[in-house]
């Protein structure tokens, strides 16, 4: 598979702020990515480097085979940008919005109102066409911005925060269109979130972005791999004798806590290990009220991320504190 | 150079769709200018008693002022659309296609231009039978149209550049209101230059409106055609300038993305 996204080394400053100190990642064709991160990592800034919006300062970037610094109008031609505020025309329908943006990315009149009524069909925005954008909801509103995106074709799709201020309810039925688009394979998708639920569920590939850099970069299962194993919690029948307890627990798992009559340890591969510890449990003579299992879910691998860098920031704020 | 053409096209289209969608706005472009005629015409209808107004009908001399009053002041309150297209994220939207970028704001100028020219049109005409002569006959006519055409086309491209680069509607509304009524008494728009103490007839030199109204008054009287010549010619360099303008600010927008 070709990639359609390389990014190498990019940089972007405003003024004294980095917005971007040194991303390089890559998305494979078809691949829906996620660039993860909290507000001002400079995920946004990094979309809009390889949409063409904004120049790199440093580092390069390829885009559907052409580079976004000199080759600006090819690849805009190869992309669909939906941008946080996507800018469509209040007083316009949402038909009309789409025949504007096809007819910006020069599709011929028929062509383009086939497309309309195509992607109005898509997004679920059919028995509103006609309606001025004015009155749709929020989620009706992101929905005809996404379909936008898409009128010309584009083999990459790039949304910024495609359901950020959406109510619940309107960002599961997003969720569920991006995974219906993501599902074709036929176009690439990368979009940035600081949802990590939304991360987990529509990307193939997460880039975790924190202070402008690439900090962690897999598939969500491996990232949740990565990080200490499941946690394990069971509950048990009674007072057992502590050390009994621990003894019997204490196979292949990093910690165990006994905390009343409430076990608790992290091990590898849970779903696995479970029924060995309960075994060894009832062996020991231990009755068992209920047992679970937690997979790391990406909040633990976000926070394990970000939070090591927090700290890192910490000591080395308290250190030219003390030196100072 | 056809798709140029067909760019300018799309947009414009958007813009017309978007105006027919709110006729208010239509209703005011057309009804405010009339509202002007009336009350100047009936307020200061004995002016030309005290001289150098080239004609003894106040309404004859007012008309080619209102037409320009209309392009000028049509052309300053252009950059509040830029200003919600910036908002919006609509310039940005446009920015990620295809489409170049100074078609964004040339086709806005060009239908800045259209609005002034359909404006100026409808004041001469409902004018004209209330004794409003044009004297200049058609050439006279094409020059009013030219001169509202122009005039406008430079305030809204110095209207763009201050959208560009301030990106507020409050600064927009702030120089719209701080420009107008200046601009429009250091020109011979309302009175002649006769009546002007020497200072301000010196500022009237300087100001692009009173070019305008200098050229379209000259072409309404069919007074003057040297007038109208030299007086539509500064404001042609002026649209050139303040457009250029304009693309460097939008430049300046584009990098500080």
């Amino acid at each position: 598979m070709t990639d359609i996204i390389t990014a190498r080394n990019l940089t972007k400053r405003y003024g004294a702020v980095e917005a971007v100190a040194d991303v390089s990642f890559a998305v494979a064709e078809g691949e829906v990515v996620c660039l993860l991160g909290p507000n001002g990592a400079g995920k946004s800034t990094t979309v809009r480097i390889l949409a063409t919006l904004t120049r790199a300062d440093g580092g390069s970037a390829f885009v559907a085979g052409y580079d976004v610094h000199t080759q600006q109008r090819s690849v805009r031609a190869a992309i669909g940008y939906v941008a946080q505020s996507a800018g469509t025309d209040a007083y316009l329908t949402g038909r009309e919005n789409l025949l504007v943006q096809a007819a910006a990315h020069r599709l011929r009149r028929s062509e383009a109102s086939h497309r309309a009524a195509e992607l109005l069909d898509l997004v679920g925005l059919a028995h509103a066409a006609d309606r001025i954008v004015r009155t749709y909801s929020g989620g009706m509103q992101r929905r005809l911005e996404i379909a936008m995106g898409m009128v010309h074709r584009p083999r990459l799709l790039f949304l910024d925060e495609p359901t950020t201020g959406l109510d619940p309810e309107a960002r599961a039925t997003m969720w569920n269109e991006l995974t219906g688009l993501a599902h074709e394979r036929t176009l690439s998708i990368l979009l940035t979130t600081h949802y990590l639920e939304e991360a987990d569920r529509l990307a193939d590939r997460i880039v975790i972005i924190s202070h402008g850099r690439v900090i962690a970069e897999g598939t969500p299962e491996a990232l949740k791999a990565g990080l200490a194993g499941d946690s394990v919690s069971i509950e048990l029948a009674g007072s057992p004798p502590a050390d009994m307890v621990m003894a019997a627990a204490t196979v292949g798992a990093r910690a165990v806590t006994l905390d009343g009559n409430l076990l608790r340890t992290r091990v590898e591969h849970g779903n696995q290990a479970l029924p060995a510890i309960l075994s060894r449990l009832a062996a020991a003579g231990c009755q068992i009220e209920s047992a679970s299992v937690a997979r790391p879910t990406l909040d633990d691998v976000y926070l394990h991320h970000t939070g090591r860098s927090f700290t890192v920031d910490d000591d080395a704020a308290r250190r030219a504190a003390v030196a100072g | 150079m056809t798709d140029l053409l067909r760019d300018h096209v799309v947009l414009l289209g958007r813009s017309y769709r978007l105006l027919r969608r709110q006729p208010i706005w239509l209703a005011i472009m057309l009804v405010q200018p009339i509202v002007w005629l009336l009350l100047y015409s009936q307020l200061f209808g004995k002016l030309p008693r005290l001289g150098g107004f080239g004609t003894s009908n106040y309404l004859q001399f007012l008309t080619p002022g209102i037409a320009i009053l209309g392009a000028f002041s049509h052309g300053v309150w252009e950059g509040g659309g830029v200003v919600q297209d910036i908002e919006r994220g609509a310039i940005d939207r446009f920015l990620a296609t295809p489409l170049p970028p100074g078609a964004l704001l040339v086709s806005r100028a060009v239908q800045a231009a259209i609005t002034a020219t359909g404006q100026a049109l409808v004041i001469v005409a409902v004018a004209f039978p209330f004794g409003a002569r044009l004297d200049g006959g058609l050439p006279g006519l094409v020059a009013i149209l030219i001169a509202a055409s122009l005039v406008c086309v430079a305030f809204a491209a110095l209207s763009h550049a201050l959208a560009l680069l301030f990106r507020r509607q409050e600064t927009m509304i702030a120089v719209g209101q701080f420009a107008v009524l200046p601009l429009m008494f250091t020109s011979v728009m309302l009175t002649s230059a006769a009546q002007m103490p020497v200072w301000m007839r010196r500022v009237a030199g300087a100001n692009p409106v009173n070019w305008a109204v200098e050229a379209a008054r000259s072409a309404m009287l069919g007074t003057d055609w040297a007038s109208v010549i030299v007086h539509l010619g500064a404001l042609a360099v002026l649209v050139v300038a303040m457009e250029t303008f304009a693309l460097v600010a939008l430049g300046r927008y584009q990098r500080s993305l």
